[in-house]
């Protein structure tokens, strides 16, 4: 029991170090392919002990939700980060919440964030708001899709469960999971606001949606908001890694950390690949980019419905 | 191991779709054209499993058939022409690029319908993939149908003969397969160089973009 | 049991009288409000102790004259009953406070009770004719209380489509029953349990309740009255209608569906889920184009309904299939959605019914910075706009993924139209959940963050205590139900074992609480975990940074890029924050166009934008037919002016076709 306890908290302090490394490693990788010498691997770090001890400028009209919205936002995406196997498959908390409410735990920050970016009143929070649910409203159905099709064929919604059956000889090679695979690539560039969805390091309104958002937080409000958003992409690509690549993960613990950790540094560097090769997208072709993962969410669902072997 | 096999074969046809609704998906000519010589590599690698898992080195030739001439030779045929024409710009769809993917959504469900209950006494092998390959067919119409310009047309006939190229490979025992498929290639050139060389313009929408140039600002 | 039930609709109804006569004098309002509060307790707490207990009846004397009038209190109207209750209690308790503002308090307060007596018959009705007589009572006090600001535009008009719909509705069911009660005319439902209609009675019979019961309950495409109807009353009826009346339509669907009928066809299942899903994404379609904050709610509550429509389609399904588990399991869901729309749609008509007391305004764009005016009214509108947007751990998140868990549970039944209806389903489902999370954003964020657009809004205060009781209630429910499901689950699984024969496993018993639909292998659920894990790492959070980081704020005007604007006209208003969605669903579903006209430069008139949106179900089902009647009506208003001559010819012919119909009968 304790443990169970201790692999947890452990899960839980390791999500929260190792995320602005990921983040870092990106920009770094990014950087090099421009043939820049880029930002040191751990200015993350350095920008959130910065931001941390810095003064919060608020708005005059700012309310309660606005200063309460960081650490609600990052609350919600440290529980529903704790809930995924990464290191280790049958974590104690993991019965807490499937893949659904992991979805929907994400789906509450999004919503208090859209909200905090209405609350000051000006035009650049609007804007941010309004795009960010409308790619919301196709990211988040084409995610449940592939949840669904994931679960139809682990037999359970539980990660925990799903990690332990695509790890196993059971499950095969099946269209489906390719379908899903690629339709999860596609719902993740669009949740943690990558190119070429958004452009995290912009800072032109043409181009803005999460930026446009937290556009008047400061200190450590927008630490706050930044380590959260490391701690998504986190998330997701150790979402993709358990489901997808689950090699390692019933071997013990540390050879299924080393793997985790290769796994992050790899899909770090292909994400910072990707963001480099393709250029972002004008704001009204992003629905046409999600609609079609959710279409093939739904063709990984239908296919499973209709036959067995898919 | 056999069901290793019938994975693979499954996952190179539902690949086909994949690539087929790619192609629905597209509205830039030279997008299309890659998107062209992706399905036909496809093609040819599901084309080449089955000639591996049914022991008939016949469709070894058809998959080299589909590789070298739909997808090196054809569109960079289509590409050449498409440059000379001057008409390498975007697509115009006849509906939005929503309700294509929709309607090919609801072509998939449709073709599974009525392929997987006809084939109920057939190997559980070819049963999907000879349903999968129905819907890269219909698929392949759709883009027929929902796009003006010819060159988009003819590509949506290219995609529809790999789904039948598809389909006979799957078959087992089916004759004249490679037969089969050195006569449609034949017969397709001679359209695509008709169409382009005699410029039979007045058959389809446009051939020309430039008459529909208009100004790409807020649409709707 | 039934005794106490018929003692409060006895109740309603003398106080109903009593709104007659007392409407006007000072402490009338208080006094009906205060006593229907107690009498929607009692009944509350009466339905509540039904549940687990059996089945207890009574016949009384009116009715029809060799029947009499039945009436009977089982599991299922004993859940339907605790609807009620908390819904009109919660409703009296708001109108405690709102109702002082009525200006005319003798059109509301004899209805307001006449309705809750109707609302809780239904629930407890035995035979067809108490049904459709209380059936008829809830309409006809509806639409009294829809016509009570009837000075207002648009009013009449909505009361006239919601007395046209409701007839409509009234009829459907007449011929339902009808159906049912078959040759031998025996109206009694148990009589129409034990009889077997053969299978085109019985589907035809289906398909009339459908449309009967779904026209009520808001199902697309008969759902056009009640955008028009809800906002028109005063907001606690509309809460009433909204929460409550719909919910009273889904009991009739489900008592005709599941009880009368016996085992349902295959197809059955396949038509109501392809109903609930294309309602459930039209509804919220339909909400995010609009701006009047009433109205929106008003179509959301359309799309919840599908939602409750879907897991009752699965159930149908299930049903037919023979599999009782999973029927069990997509009924609970789609009755714990019923009693979670009930509280969640309650507390945001409250909500706006609080806005529009304090700013006479029910159009969003005339809103805005009203969290800072009406703070706890805010904080219960953001608690109710989160858990309609099926946000963990609150009670919309549940039952949300309980019909999830259902859809996941049999993917290989053997009927094809199941077999493709469940996973677009899955996928409506999942799709209306975003967009009423965008569209509940975009209420929230308009009417209460931001800066005030109007001095109407600049000026409002915060509303009296009763109101405010009646939100905080509701939202605590909300919550509670969200961290304590297994406790709604057990309650409702007498329910679900007299409609389908099975129950979902028992929850209370579970460690830390948590749900375990199907089995612990397959998925768990804990809220309470969720919420305690949220709130201890947001105040951890907090203490650590405030003791070791920096604590200091300084207040400052907005940064907005350095371009400051004074003006709250800038901020984005409803149309604004709706507008992607509106191009990427809206030109499609509703062919939504926007014309920007643009001055020449030098010229100092405005710029203008205006968008247009067509209603596709009415334009293509609802304008016809009414055109079509409006022609036939003046082609048959020419019998208005014919000679003496042509009237005796009229009766004469009609003399000689009797008699040749006669003749050819014989």
């Amino acid at each position: 029991m304790i443990a169970a306890l201790a692999i947890q908290g452990l899960q839980m302090a390791l999500v929260l170090l190792l995320a602005p490394l990921l983040t870092g490693l990106v920009r770094k990788v990014k950087a090099r392919l421009q043939r820049r010498r880029g930002p040191s691997l751990i200015q993350p770090y350095r920008d959130l002990r910065r931001l941390l001890g810095k003064e919060v400028v608020l708005a005059e009209n700012a309310s309660w939700l606005f200063r309460a919205a960081p650490y609600i936002i990052f609350a919600v995406t440290w529980v529903a980060a704790a809930l995924v196997p990464t290191f280790h498959s049958g974590l104690i908390f993991s019965w807490t919440g499937d893949l659904i409410a992991i979805t929907a735990l994400l789906g509450s920050a999004r919503f208090m964030l859209a909200l905090a970016g209405m609350d000051i009143g000006t035009s650049f929070g609007g804007i941010g708001a309004s795009r960010e649910m409308m790619i919301a409203s196709l990211a988040e159905p084409a995610m449940l899709m592939i949840a669904l099709s994931v679960a139809i064929i682990a037999g359970s919604t539980q990660l925990s469960t799903i990690a332990a059956y695509m790890a196993s000889s059971a499950v095969g090679l099946r269209v489906s999971l390719a379908l899903a695979l690629v339709a999860f690539v596609i719902v993740a560039l669009a949740e943690n606001a990558r190119i070429p969805v958004d452009n995290p390091a912009t800072h032109l309104e043409l181009t803005m949606v999460h930026e446009a958002m937290v556009l008047e937080y400061s200190g450590r409000h927008l630490a706050m908001i930044e380590l959260a958003a490391s701690l998504k992409l986190l998330l997701y690509l150790s979402v993709i890694a358990c489901i997808f690549v689950p090699a390692g993960l019933g071997h013990g613990y540390g050879i299924a950390l080393l793997g985790w950790l290769a796994k992050l540094a790899v899909a770090g560097l292909l994400l910072g690949i990707f963001e480099m090769s393709i250029a972002k997208m004008r704001v009204f072709r992003v629905p046409n980019f999600l609609g079609a993962a959710l279409m093939l969410g739904l063709l990984g669902v239908l296919l499973l419905f209709v036959s067995q072997g898919m | 191991m056999p069901h290793l096999d019938f994975d693979i074969a499954h996952m190179l046809a539902g690949m086909l779709v994949l690539a087929s609704f790619m192609m629905l998906y597209q509205d830039r000519l030279y997008a299309l054209l890659r998107v062209l010589a992706l399905h036909a590599f496809v093609l040819a690698c599901a084309v080449a499993w089955q000639a591996r898992i049914q022991d008939a080195p016949g469709l070894y030739v058809t998959a080299v058939i589909a590789l070298g001439f739909k997808a090196i030779l054809a569109p960079w045929a289509l590409h050449r022409i498409v440059v000379r024409l001057g008409i390498h710009r975007e697509i115009e769809t006849v509906v939005g690029i929503g309700v294509t993917m929709l309607a090919g959504m609801f072509l998939v469900a449709l073709s599974l319908k009525v392929m997987l209950p006809v084939t109920a006494h057939a190997e559980p092998v070819a049963r999907e993939d000879i349903a999968l390959a129905l819907s890269v067919v219909l698929i392949g119409l759709l883009v027929m149908v929902t796009r003006r310009n010819a060159v988009s047309q003819v590509v949506g006939f290219l995609s529809l003969e790999n789904g039948v190229d598809l389909a006979a490979a799957g078959a087992q025992g089916m004759p004249l397969v490679v037969e089969l498929s050195v006569a449609f290639s034949v017969l397709i050139a001679f359209i695509v160089t008709g169409i382009f060389l005699f410029r039979i313009r007045e058959r389809f929408d446009t051939v020309d973009l430039q008459a529909l140039d208009r100004f790409r600002g807020e649409r709707g | 049991m039934i005794d106490l039930v018929l003692a409060c609709i006895l109740a309603w109804l003398v106080l109903a009288l009593c709104g007659a006569a007392i409407a006007q004098t000072r402490r009338g309002t208080a006094l009906i409000y205060g006593c229907s509060l107690l009498v929607a307790l009692v009944l509350l707490v009466t339905g509540a102790a039904a549940i687990p207990a059996g089945v207890s009846r009574e016949t009384l004397p009116i009715g029809l004259p060799w029947t009499g009038g039945h009436v009977r209190l089982d599991a299922l109207s004993g859940f339907f009953l605790i609807v009620v209750g908390l819904g009109s209690a919660a409703s009296s308790l708001f109108a405690l406070g709102y109702g002082r503002h009525e200006l005319q308090p003798q059109r509301v307060l004899p209805f307001y009770p006449l309705f809750l007596a109707g609302l809780a018959l239904v629930v407890v009705a035995d035979d067809a004719f108490i049904f459709l007589f209380a059936w008829e009572l809830m309409s006809i006090a509806s639409w009294a209380l829809v016509l009570a600001h009837h000075r207002e535009s648009g009013n009449t008009h909505a009361a006239l489509v919601y007395l046209l719909m409701a007839s409509f509705s009234g009829l459907a069911l007449l011929l339902a029953f009808g159906l049912l009660a078959g040759g031998a005319g025996s109206y009694t439902f148990d009589a129409m349990r034990l009889a077997h209609p053969p299978p085109w009675v019985a589907a035809v019979a289906l398909i009339l309740a459908l449309i009967g019961a779904g026209s009520k309950a808001g199902i697309v495409p008969l759902h056009v009255w009640l955008p028009l109807a809800h906002p028109a009353a005063p907001s606690h009826v509309s809460a009433l209608m909204s929460g409550v009346m719909t919910k009273v339509a889904v009991y009739g669907f489900i008592r005709i569906a599941f009880d009368l009928l016996g085992v349902p066809d295959w197809w059955a299942g396949v038509l109501v889920l392809a109903l609930g899903g294309i309602t459930a994404l039209l509804g919220v379609l339909y909400a995010l184009m609009e701006h009047d904050l009433k109205r929106l709610l008003a179509y959301h509550t359309v799309e919840n309904i599908g939602i409750i429509f879907i897991g009752l389609g699965l159930a149908l399904a299930f049903d037919a299939d023979g599999l009782p588990a999973a029927a069990a399991l997509a009924i609970t869901a789609a009755l714990f959605h019923a009693f979670n729309h009930s509280v969640f749609k309650s507390l945001l008509f409250f909500g706006s019914g609080a806005v529009l007391t304090a700013t006479k305004e029910h159009d969003m764009e005339k809103l805005g910075g009203l969290i800072h005016r009406m703070p706890q009214t805010a904080f219960c509108f953001l608690v109710g706009c989160a858990a309609i947007s099926a946000l963990p751990p609150l009670n919309g998140f549940v039952s949300e993924w309980l019909t999830f868990q259902a859809i996941l549970l049999h993917p290989n039944l053997p009927q094809w139209g199941l077999k493709i209806a469940i996973p677009a389903d899955g996928a409506l489902l999942a799709l209306s959940a975003a967009l009423a999370a965008a569209c509940f954003v975009k209420a929230f964020g308009v009417s209460f963050l931001g800066r005030a657009r109007s001095p109407a809004a600049a000026q409002a205060r915060e509303v009296d205590h009763c109101s405010l009781a009646a939100m905080f209630g509701l939202g605590a429910i909300c919550l509670l139900a969200g961290i304590f499901p297994g406790v709604v689950i057990d309650a409702l699984a007498p329910v679900a074992q007299a409609l389908t024969g099975a129950h979902m496993p028992s929850q209370i018993g579970l460690d830390w609480l948590t749900l375990v639909p199907v089995a612990q292998s397959r998925s768990s659920y804990n809220g309470l975990l969720v919420f305690v894990f949220i709130a201890g790492s947001a105040s951890l959070m907090a203490w650590a940074i405030h003791r070791f980081a920096s604590h200091a704020v300084r207040r400052a005007p907005a940064w907005d890029c350095g371009f400051p604007d004074p003006s709250p006209m800038t901020q984005y208003t409803a149309g604004s924050f709706a507008q992607p969605i509106r191009r990427v669903f809206g030109t499609v579903v509703f062919s939504a166009h926007e014309k920007v006209t643009m001055p020449a430069p030098g010229d100092t008139a405005p710029a203008r934008m205006e968008k247009s949106i067509r209603d596709p179900v009415w334009a293509t089902l609802y304008a016809p037919i009414a055109g079509g009647v409006a022609r036939a009506a003046d082609l048959l208003n020419n019998l208005q002016f014919l000679t003496i001559r042509r009237y005796l010819g009229f009766v004469f012919a009609a003399l000689v076709l009797l008699l040749l119909a006669l003749a050819l009968w014989q």
